[in-house]
């Protein structure tokens, strides 16, 4: 693999999902924590029906409250959390800080997010879906992932031509 | 209690519980949740051509990979070991207008009659699953996030343009699965 100097910090603000790197926990063994948290979300998304996609078909016609409340109390916990971590300045496990950056608008968030429902109505999953479907033995579900990949280079590539 | 386990979970389980990943992922580590990242992470790591966008250490954010990882075997294990596979029970309308279409297998969580291996060499199979997942993977990318990382996280933080984001999703779905899906799944 080769090293690649990190000159890129601008893109990388700019993009919602890479900040907030801790500089202590880098190590294989220190990583396996985030596969046990990945294992309980996975579960969670099965046991909750998330993947499935008859429930994501019910969501998008508005058949079932189920995916409304699962996205919605999720987002009252997640709200709660993050207000009392900010409130009594919680630490990691490891004495850092938690920093939570703020999000940049973009008209990317409304082409992009318009184009990722038409997928995800498509398929009948997200990109958390994608990985725990497979896990369930839906192998063809690996060429959708590919091709979702794919869908990101083609982005990356073609990022300064599109409309931000 | 096993048996309660694998029954599926109401929403009022399986949401509060999807939100503990926010405050879990920032207690470990000072993370922020969102998986669609873990695919620039694989394009950066794979298949970087020189791309600015993908000219960064990857190997500083792999602890989203070893995630999804975890959420691959995390499906393993509740499929395997923690289902009762019973079949899916949905809203009887849906089924109605599944049925027109030839879809009544409700056994799998993914409906084996349109996701197969043969079927991508079908004109339907393939917008399904090809052309779907390029969407997926380009829309997350240029929406700056997917349903983790704006719906669940960015909401979280109440940062509005997650909201903005957050209703182009649903948007786009509603579009979709009202007026276009019902003519791909004619084919």
């Amino acid at each position: 693999m080769q090293n690649v100097v990190n000159t890129d910090f601008e893109i990388r603000s700019e993009n919602a999902m890479c900040v907030n790197q801790s500089k202590l926990d880098q190590s294989f063994s220190s990583l396996l924590k985030y596969t046990i948290a990945g294992i309980f979300f996975g579960i969670i998304l099965v046991k909750a029906q998330v993947i499935a996609w008859f429930r994501i078909q019910e969501m998008f016609r508005l058949q079932s409250f189920h995916m409304f409340g699962v996205i919605g109390s999720a987002v009252a916990i997640g709200a709660l959390s993050v207000f009392l971590i900010k409130k009594f300045k919680i630490k990691t496990i490891e004495g850092e800080s938690i920093r939570l950056e703020d999000k940049q608008f973009s008209k990317g968030q409304i082409y992009g997010g318009l184009l990722f429902g038409f997928g995800w109505a498509l398929t009948g999953a997200c990109p958390g879906p994608l990985f725990a479907q497979i896990g369930t033995g839906a192998t063809v579900v690996l060429v959708t992932l590919l091709s979702a990949i794919a869908g990101t280079w083609t982005y990356g590539f073609l990022k300064s031509k599109l409309p931000h | 209690m096993l048996e309660w386990i694998k029954q599926p979970w109401p929403w009022y389980v399986a949401g509060p519980l999807i939100g503990l990943t926010v405050p879990l992922l920032l207690i470990l580590g000072n993370r922020t949740f969102g998986i669609s990242s873990s695919l620039r992470h694989i394009c950066a790591a794979c298949i970087p051509a020189n791309i600015p966008f993908f000219k960064y250490d990857w190997k500083k954010e792999s602890w989203n990979l070893f995630f999804v990882a975890g959420v691959l075997v995390g499906g393993f294990i509740a499929f395997n070991y923690l289902s009762n596979n019973a079949p899916m029970e949905v809203n009887p309308k849906l089924a109605q207008e599944m049925a027109g279409y030839g879809i009544t297998n409700y056994e799998g969580l993914i409906p084996k009659e349109l996701f197969n291996w043969p079927a991508l060499l079908t004109l339907k199979g393939f917008i399904l699953m090809i052309l779907g997942g390029f969407l997926v993977g380009f829309g997350t990318r240029y929406a700056g996030g997917c349903t983790s990382g704006h719906s669940i996280m960015g909401l979280s933080n109440l940062q509005w343009p997650s909201l903005v984001a957050t209703c182009c999703f649903m948007a786009g779905g509603f579009i979709m699965a009202n007026l276009i899906l019902p003519i791909i799944l004619k084919l």
